[in-house]
């Protein structure tokens, strides 16, 4: 039960996009076609958990061990982006067709800020294995839930007449706020 | 502090070990250009170029989907650089340019005014179409937002304009634009393409043998720009001097404005476009593909073989022409005479083509100095045969070997070489001349005559005035001329006297009778009505053929060529323009028997693209949906509304007593201000779909 809470809770209340504002770069540059964002949403699905679990691993055997809790960010981005990197070159030789799915993504992942922050807030709020591995498909799953909502918002507005100032980018940031402030209905919830 | 360093060092090994590993157990072979072309590409993963970032790019070049110009962002330094990995010449990339050809695709049924959304992909989807139009631009300016270079905007005619120093072909605003209007397209492609059925063609350029975009050229002219107006002729027609002086535009006869009033002077306008970069003492450039190392002997240096040659060199092909006369220009250096056609003009004009990098080797004969086994020889990849129709038809009356009988070509040729090389004796001239015939080659032969210093010039013609094939502007300049004209009269015999000599030429007088084959009607000699008219010189200008006597000469497989009964050499397809024997190629006169120089230079390109498919190795077809000798089926207009009076701007030309002494040019060019008022007639059809003497009045 509490971790259905957690899940839920990860994806709508604390939403990695809309509530905490991390990995807004990709948010605004892949969200202007469905497809892509439907490409980069499994991509990162996919890494976060990888990251997520590798990054516990790494806090609770290596560097609580020795009180090196100070090179946490430090070692993360390496940990990570050698997992990313192991990855993608495993896929290529081995599952070529998820690779070819993915593969573009991949790499422009590594160090997007949702990943990393994911993976801290993980070991910020002391979850356990099993908690940290549903949080991270839980922030992914809702990374991937505002992406999807905001790529479909985002065709829809192309049709409409926008003044010229608040073209593009500035039109995007607008529905951004509006979502998030959608999304901050949540709030009471858990 | 220690345990700190150990720990970062460990991991360190630890990831870098796991990745070399990790790199050998799961390496894919990958060709190590790949990497090296990346590493010269710009790096900006832009997707510009139509694929998923610079690696995605580099593996399109190295598996040879795309060329070394992928990169449109950076520009011909890295192509060479990715061209120096891939062991290719780049020379220079052949640009990509956005064109707003306007030639339809998708044409909307709906005529709709709607105004809510904004753009062009809303409005096309909703409701059709926004302006007045079957056929074109919405005008909402979806290509000038898809456009990240800044390189398209709103023209205030209100469809796109595009900057051709800024577009890098990158093919958005093709992607962006519902109407298949803006198309990214290279020099060759726009070349060679030909009219199709799905166009948005102007009537004018349906009619245009040689398919300028006449619409195009007109409003480049009312708006200044007179180097476009000549870049956009050159596309269809290397011999726009030439044309803008003795086509008898066809196109004009389907101008929608004639079908009011008087029809735009096209030709006029295409006259002062090109006089006006002649006298601007420059040349405009004229943009080369880069060399493809193919070769291409080009047998006949006339309008087809100008034309053919100047196309094929433009697309990147090495072109040597072949010419039995001294110089080059065929048939409008030495059937056209001096007061239409100033050589002057035309040496100019040859000049610009030639300087393309084309050889040229004259008085080569075909069958005599050379024929087409030592063009194989020679390692030509491919022949084209444009060698017009030099062979005059004769009368076959008895008589016709007197002196003093002269046969339309060979008087005017004559003449002509005459009066461009030194040390030939004069050309004959009789006192009472008479030209026999209707067409434009005998109006030539009695003008020149009258030029000559003949005391009294004739045409003898067997229907009427209404029937001659003669441009009418051509008829009346001969009877301001003062010539004598003798119609329904047929010839029967040459009377000579002793001799030798011609004296009278007997003929028989003609009624109307039923309409032939040729829509004209049939003359019916009347009985015993011979008449005798007195005369020293005869000229016998009733048509003529190309000469094949090539084809005889001692059993070479040019043999068999196959010709038609009229001596035309066969094409496999008229559209084609490809011979029985698959290298060799036709065009001009001598496929279409004796016909207009715009159709032989229409001809001459379409030659050159077939030469350019069989060179690539490609099928030799013609364009689908081609429109070819045709017109889009309701675009011919039977009225037009609207219209406000206008008077077509008239042809200045040389007094009459003082044009007939000297072969000086009779026909003037008009001035700067007629042909901006003369432009301004246009009505832009299919560039602008609604009517502006409407939109003025309203």
């Amino acid at each position: 039960m509490e971790l259905i809470v957690l899940a839920i809770s990860c994806i709508f209340v604390n939403n990695i996009l809309l509530a905490q504002f991390l990995g807004n770069c990709p948010f605004l540059g892949t969200s202007k076609k469905m497809e892509t964002a439907i490409g980069m949403s499994m991509a990162v699905i996919f890494v976060l958990v990888m990251a997520g679990i590798i990054t516990w691993v790494t806090e609770e055997y290596f560097l609580k061990q020795y009180g090196l809790q100070y090179l946490r960010t430090i070692s993360f981005i390496l940990v990570i982006a050698a997992l990313v990197q192991f990855v993608e070159m495993f896929l290529k030789k081995s599952i070529p067709a998820l690779y070819a799915g993915l593969g573009i993504f991949l790499p422009l992942i590594t160090t997007n800020c949702a990943v990393m922050g994911v993976c801290l807030i993980n070991i910020k709020e002391e979850y356990t294995f099993i908690e940290a591995l549903v949080s991270s498909i839980s922030y992914a799953v809702g990374f991937g839930l505002a992406l999807v909502l905001f790529a479909g918002v985002r065709e829809r507005i192309l049709l409409a007449r926008v003044p010229r100032p608040l073209q593009d980018t500035s039109i995007g940031l607008i529905t951004a706020g509006m979502l998030a402030l959608a999304f901050y209905a949540f709030k009471g919830m858990v | 502090m220690v345990e700190a360093i150990l720990l970062m060092l460990g991991m360190g090994v630890v990831c870098g070990s796991i990745l070399s590993i990790a790199s050998k157990v799961f390496y894919v072979y990958e060709d190590p250009r790949i990497a090296e072309v990346e590493g010269v590409l710009a790096g900006a993963n832009c997707g510009a170029c139509g694929y998923a970032g610079c690696s995605a790019a580099a593996e399109a070049v190295v598996s040879g989907e795309d060329t070394a110009g992928v990169c449109v962002i950076s520009g011909t330094e890295v192509a060479e650089l990715v061209g120096g990995i891939m062991g290719l010449e780049v020379g220079v990339a052949e640009p990509l340019l956005s064109v707003n050809y306007c030639d339809g695709g998708s044409r909307a049924d709906d005529k709709y005014y709607y105004s809510g959304i904004h753009t062009c992909a809303a409005t096309e989807s909703m409701y059709g179409g926004k302006r007045v139009c079957s056929v074109g631009c919405l005008g909402l300016g979806d290509c000038v937002k898809s456009c990240a270079f800044g390189a398209i905007e709103m023209g205030k005619n209100g469809y796109p304009e595009v900057k051709e120093g800024k577009c890098v072909g990158c093919g958005a605003c093709e992607t962006a634009c519902p109407k298949d209007i803006l198309k990214v397209r290279t020099m060759t492609e726009r070349l060679l393409s030909f009219n199709k059925e799905t166009d948005a063609l102007a009537p004018c350029q349906q009619t245009c043998p040689a398919e300028i975009d006449i619409s195009r050229y007109i409003d480049q002219i009312r708006t200044g720009d007179y180097e476009g107006a000549v870049n956009t002729i050159r596309e269809r027609n290397p011999l726009l001097l030439s044309c803008g002086r003795v086509c008898p535009h066809p196109c004009e006869d389907m101008c929608r404005r004639g079908v009011e009033e008087d029809a735009v002077s096209i030709n006029q306008l295409k006259r002062f476009a090109a006089d006006y970069e002649m006298n601007s003492g420059k040349r405009f450039p004229i943009s080369c593909a880069p060399d493809t190392g193919k070769k291409v002997a080009v047998v006949g240096g006339g309008p087809a073989g100008l034309s053919c040659a100047f196309f094929l060199r433009r697309i990147g092909h090495d072109v040597t022409i072949f010419d039995m006369m001294p110089k080059l220009g065929g048939m409008i250096r030495y059937g056209i005479p001096e007061y239409r056609l100033p050589k002057e003009v035309l040496e100019w004009e040859i000049e610009g083509i030639t300087d393309l990098g084309i050889k040229v080797k004259s008085n080569v004969k075909l069958g005599h100095d050379f024929d087409i086994s030592s063009l194989v020889a020679a390692e030509f990849d491919a022949v084209f045969l444009g060698i017009g129709a030099w062979k005059d038809y004769n009368l076959n009356i008895p008589g016709e070997d007197f002196k003093g009988c002269f046969t339309g070509i060979d008087f005017l040729t004559n003449f002509a070489t005459y009066q461009q090389e030194e040390g030939l004796d004069p050309v004959f001239i009789g006192k009472k001349c008479v030209v026999i015939g209707g067409g434009n080659t005998a109006i030539d032969c009695v003008r020149t005559l009258v030029r000559l210093g003949a005391e009294e010039v004739s045409i003898v013609y067997r229907r009427t005035r209404n029937e001659m094939p003669a441009n009418m502007v051509e008829i009346e300049a001969a009877e301001h001329e003062g010539i004598n004209f003798y119609f329904l009269a047929a010839p029967t015999k040459v009377i000579g006297d002793d001799n030798g000599k011609a004296t009278h030429l007997e003929y028989l007088k003609m009624e109307l009778g039923e309409p032939d084959a040729s829509g004209r009607r049939r003359p019916v000699a009347i009985d015993g009505s011979e008449t005798l008219l007195e005369i020293d010189m005869i000229v016998t200008a009733i048509g003529q053929g190309p000469d094949i006597g090539f084809k005889t000469a001692e059993g070479k497989r040019i043999g068999e060529l196959e010709t038609t009964r009229w001596d035309t050499i066969d094409s496999v397809n008229p559209e084609t323009l490809q011979t029985n024997i698959p290298y060799i190629f036709t065009g001009g006169d001598s496929a279409t028997g004796a016909s207009l120089v715009v159709e032989a230079i229409g001809g001459g390109r379409r030659a050159a693209r077939s030469i350019n498919q069989f060179l690539n190795g490609e099928k030799v077809i013609n364009e689908e949906n081609s429109l070819f000798k045709r017109n889009i089926p309701g675009t011919i207009f039977p009225s037009v509304d609207g219209l406000v009076g206008t008077t077509r701007a008239t042809m200045p030309e040389l007094d009459v007593d003082y044009r007939i002494k000297c072969f000086d040019e009779a026909d003037l060019v008009i001035t700067e201000e007629t042909a901006k008022k003369e432009s301004s007639r246009c009505l832009t059809c299919c560039r602008i779909c609604y009517n502006k003497d409407k939109e003025k009045a309203a």
